[in-house]
Parts: C-alpha cells; structure tokens; sequence
C-alpha cells in the first residue's frame, strides 16, 4: 500500500470509528457528507480527530470544497 | 457610542472613533488557542493608515471598487478602513465560493483592487478563468516568504510612509457593493449606501448596546452581512472589542468565551444548533440528583424571566451554565437562516437571551431582531426603530409576503435596473418571504414566495446558479427549482432544491443520465446540491428569447407532478 492509500485508509478507519459506523461501510470517494449525514461543523470535528492522530494542524479552510475521503486524505498528506 | 448623526460615511465614523477611544482594545485576533494579535485603536490605525496611503499612490481614490476575499481575521478590518479612508467602495467577497465564482464575481463588480489571503489567490491563480482578472493591483496577506505571487504585492510590505489624505464621502454614496447571492446566471450585487450602514447602525445599537469594555466574538466570516454590522462597524463605532477566532471548532469558542470573556456572540442557526447539542448532552450525562436540581433551577428561571431577561439572577441561579460561556455573555444573535423556536427557548431558559432577527443583504442585513422586551422564540421580533414592515396581499389568516420600506434599504442591484424595478417598488422592498404581522407587531415567517433556498449555515442559493454546473448534460432541457417553490410548505427549515429533467424526445431518464447528474451534483459544494430529480416528458415553456418561463413551468409541475415522485439522489 503506498503512502496516499496508507493515509486514506487511516483516514476512513477514523471516520468509521468517529461516527461509530462500520469501517467497510465507508470507501475513499464517498462523499462524507451524505454518507455520514453530518454537516460541516461535524466535518470539523473529524478534523479535530484526524489532527491529534497525524499530529498535524489543519486550517478549517483545508475542508473548504472537499466532500469525499480521497481528496481530504491527498490534503492532510500534503501537511504530513 | 459615537453619535452617528454627525458622521456621513463609513470611514469618517472609524475614524473619529480611532482617535475616540486610543488606548482601548479594538481587536483580538486568536487561532485556536493563539493569540495573532491584539491592537488598541490608536494600533489600529498606524496599521491602517500606511497601508492606506500605499493604496491612495497606487491610485485607490473615491469611487474606486476595492474588494476583499478573506477568513474572519484582523486584516480584513484593517484593510477595509484603508480602503473606506481613501473613499474606495469595499465588495466583500465569499471566501468559501470557488475560485471560479471569486473570479466571476470579481468581474461584475469591476474591483480594481483585491486584498486576499494567500491559500485563497493559489486557488485563484489556478482556476481556468484567471486571466479574467482585470483588478491592477492585489495584495496578498500571509504568503510563505519563498511564495510567487503571480504579480501580486505582499499585504505585509505594501506601506508607505507619507500621510494618507482623508476622502469624504456623502452619506449616500456607495460604500458596499454586497452580493447576496448569485455568480452563474445573473450575480446580485446590492449596492449600499453610507447612510445604509449608519442608520442600521444607529437603529441595532439602540436595542443591543456596545460600549468599551464590551467583547464581541466573531466567528462569522466578515463578509456576512451581520458579522460586518456587529463585528466590525457597531463594536468600533461604540469603543468596544472584537474577538476574531479564526476557526469554527467548538472546543475553541468554549475557550475563547472563557478566555476574553465574551460579551455578545452572532452566529448562524447550525452553530447555535451545535451549541444547544453540546449543553443537552452535558445535562443528560449529570448524575440523575445533579440533573434533577438542574432542572428545577431552569424552571426557577425561567419563571423569574418571564417577562424579561434578568442577567444578574440567571447568573446567580446557573453559575456553571454561565461561567462555561465566560460569565459576561449578554446576549447571542443569530440570523441568516430560521431558527427553530425550541433552541431559542432552550438558551433562555438558561439566562442566554438570543437576539433571534430576520433580515436580507438587500435591507441593509438586519429587518426585524427579538427586543427580549417579553422573549418571543416563535416569532423572528419586531421591526428595527426606523423599518416600516408590511404585509401585501394577505390572505385570509393574514399571511402574506413582507415588504419593507426604510432608510437602511440598498440603492439597487449592481448593472441589473430590470431585477432593481422588480425587487424595490415604489420605494418598498420586496422581500419574497412570507410573513405575519400579529398583533404585538411581532413578525411571524411562514414560507417563501421566491424560488430560492436558505440553508441552515445562512447562505442564499438561488435555482439559477445552481443549473450552470449541470449546463451540458445529455437531456434536451432540465431547470432547477426550490421544492418549496414548487409545492408550498409552510416551513422554513429543511429547504431542498430539485432538478427537473427533461430527456431528448422518446427518451427516458437512463441509468447513465442519472449516474451523470449524480456526479455532477457530488462536485458542488455541499450545501449547494440538488436533492433529487424529477422525470418531466413536456417541452418546456419558453419566452421569445428562449429563456424557460419559469413560473409557468412551476405551475405546470405543481398540477401534474407530486413531491414524491422526486427520484432522491
């Protein structure tokens, strides 16, 4: 698995476990938004939790137009 | 505060207030648990006037449109009142729209200027219609030091040392140029004036006072209409302080509260949502005895605030509800979309009186704010002292669409008379929203009349920009329409819009059509998607100029089509 998949998979694994649904419920294009049915303050608390898991910060503008798992896992690997 | 009579534009009232208050605290910015900076009014302006006088050499003189794309943040205030020093007119954009609609929007406004953060210009200079960008000069704030720019000047260096010349501007110049909505189709840029701003002014702080030493949180993105009016021109105008928290995450505006002891807070339903969430849950997990005393100390507040909010004993009653808020809250404000009354209940019951309003961009933001003279969650209040409301057209329980008249009303639309003559008649706006006025003068909201949809984060969509993104598609026509448009519903929560699709002659929708739509529909921003789509085999009625006749086609689908036969996407 390369580096991008690594992080998505994390990424989706985080997600699962953060709104409590199955891990193999969720795929990388999902739209999380409507998969999850959240809105975006929600969208920022799995933000929170993917901070403290890569250990990273993530400016609130880094959702800004991302919907699906792959591209915010491509954002959060640019900052890692 | 300063008395706004006296003053005839924007920049002159900063400006008599910067040198008002000089060693108060006009401006705080945070990130997180940071604080970037913190400015007295006397700071403030040697912020503002070299880069003001940079701006007047590189030719930013009256009239000039200058326009601002940024993050709530501490140069956005600062840039503004360069730019109103020197006469400009400010266009505050959205900075959450896409590069595609910044550019567009740019483009109508004809800004000559642009002041923009650096992640935000990277987008713009990536977008295909970049070179659209007729603005001569644009500074960039917070760009990396090794960044290229693209031609653009670093906010940071753009100074100049020699004193700026103050540009008067008459009261009803423009000193905005907002827009409300709309970049596809047909972009509404409310023009309004400096009196619009003064007299709004002068009628919100009446009922909700600021005064130095008090704190306002500002999480809204300065843009909007209300953070621009209560995070920025009311707060200044009164010597009082602006909190800038440049993120949204509820951990971080607990903190903040505590942190710089928050006076007054505006915020948009799904955040006070979010808020009142937080505070159930933490009722709810309280011992059953710990939750049981809760209880009969709300209700004990409930009953001694019945006719009017009483600070001192609801802080008394419910110490830990109020010291998590910071102990100094006084009220909260939320607008831009409907808020359901039992949220608004819920934050008085516990001591936090919400200022619930209703307003547009169109009528200078706020129409009608809840007085807290008796707290009314089921209505959005009573009109602001100066704003004539009436209801045209009644029907038989009253309802009908609101309309207002007043001096706080814009101008016109940016370039569009036709769109100007259909909204403001014979001095009355027509707010396309239907409302009730009852009998203490209390405005009730029951629906909309236009075709346009709020979202709960307060943003105005409109069908028609929305149908821009599915230009293209292998249909013979399609349109977009609010649902409640189409089959009123007495509701103003949970707007959805829909696609009506019409496929080529003898055609049905096919998996591949609905699998294109669907993928269209993923790559709009969330809250601009379309819900679902209806099936519809009838050509569309058209005008002369082919252009489809909207209310006609909505009149035909609401005869022959039911909600439920949506196909939910």
């Amino acid at each position: 698995m390369n580096t991008i998949d690594k992080t998505t998979d994390e990424v989706l694994r985080l997600a699962a476990e953060h709104f409590k649904v199955q891990r193999d419920q969720l795929s990388p294009d999902d739209d999380f938004f409507k998969k999850l049915g959240i809105n975006s303050l929600q969208a920022l608390d799995l933000l929170t939790r993917i901070e403290q898991h890569f250990q990273i910060e993530l400016p609130d503008y880094e959702l800004q137009g991302v919907s699906d798992f792959r591209t915010l896992a491509q954002r959060i690997q640019s900052r890692l | 505060m300063l008395d706004l009579r006296q003053y005839n534009s924007l920049g002159e009232a900063l400006r008599a207030a910067l040198e008002r208050w000089p060693d108060e605290i006009c401006l705080i910015e945070a990130d997180r648990d940071r604080e970037n900076a913190r400015f007295t009014y006397r700071q403030f302006k040697e912020q503002a006037l070299p880069l003001a006088s940079a701006l007047q050499s590189a030719g930013l003189q009256d009239g000039t449109r200058a326009a601002i794309i940024m993050t709530n943040q501490s140069k956005w205030l600062v840039s503004a009142y360069a730019i109103f020093f020197c006469g400009g007119v400010l266009v505050p954009l959205d900075y959450k729209l896409s590069a595609a609609e910044q550019l567009q929007l740019l483009a109508h406004s004809r800004a000559d200027f642009l002041v923009i953060e650096y992640h935000l210009w990277r987008a713009v200079t990536q977008a295909e219609q970049f070179h659209n960008l007729k603005a001569r000069t644009v500074l960039v704030t917070e760009a990396p030091a090794s960044a290229d720019l693209a031609g653009a000047h670093r906010w940071e260096d753009f100074r100049a040392a020699a004193e700026p010349t103050f540009i008067p501007r008459k009261r009803d110049d423009p000193a905005c140029i907002v827009y409300s909505s709309g970049t596809g189709g047909r972009p509404k840029g409310c023009v309004l004036s400096h009196e619009n701003y003064l007299e709004q002014c002068v009628a919100l702080t009446s009922l909700y006072a600021f005064w130095p030493g008090v704190r306002y949180l500002s999480i809204l993105p300065t843009n909007h209409a209300i953070d621009f009016m209560v995070g920025f021109i009311g707060p200044f105008t009164c010597g009082a302080t602006v909190v800038h928290l440049r993120t949204l995450r509820p951990e971080f505006i607990r903190e903040a509260f505590t942190k710089y002891k928050i006076t007054y807070m505006a915020l948009v339903p799904m955040v006070l949502k979010n808020l009142e969430r937080g505070l159930r849950q933490r009722f709810a997990d309280l011992p059953p005895r710990k939750r049981k005393l809760l209880n009969a100390l709300i209700a004990t507040n409930r009953a001694l605030t019945r006719r009017r909010p009483h600070l001192k004993i609801s802080r008394a009653l419910l110490p830990q509800v109020h010291n998590a808020f910071g102990g100094e809250l006084r009220a909260l404000f939320v607008g831009g979309a409907f808020t359901e009354p039992e949220t608004l209940q819920f934050f008085y019951d516990l001591g936090i009186p919400v200022g619930n309003g209703y307003g547009c961009t169109e009528a200078g933001t706020v129409i009608t704010v809840n007085d807290l003279k008796r707290f009314r969650g089921d209505t959005v209040g009573k009109p602001l002292p100066g704003m004539e409301v009436k209801i045209t057209n009644p029907g038989a329980e009253g309802i009908g669409e609101v309309t207002v008249r007043s001096r706080t009303l814009m101008s016109h639309y940016l370039d569009d008379p036709e769109m100007t003559a259909e909204t403001i008649v014979d001095g009355w706006l027509l707010t396309g929203d239907l409302g009730r006025l009852d009998s203490s003068g209390h405005l009730q909201l029951f629906g909309r009349k236009k075709n346009m949809i709020v979202t709960e984060e307060g943003k105005n969509i409109y069908p028609e920009d929305v149908e821009t993104y599915f230009a293209g598609l292998p249909a013979k026509e399609f349109c977009v329409f609010a649902a409640n448009y189409l089959w009123p519903a007495r509701t103003m929560v949970g707007e959805q819009l829909i696609l009506v699709l019409h496929p080529e002659t003898g055609q049905e929708i096919t998996k591949e059509l609905a699998a294109e739509v669907a993928e269209r529909n993923r790559r709009l921003l969330n809250y601009k998607r379309i819900s679902g789509y209806l099936a519809w085999d009838r050509d569309f009625p058209l005008t002369a100029s082919l252009k489809i006749k909207r209310a006609e086609l909505a009149e035909q689908i609401r005869q022959n089509r039911d909600r439920c036969t949506v196909v939910p996407l």
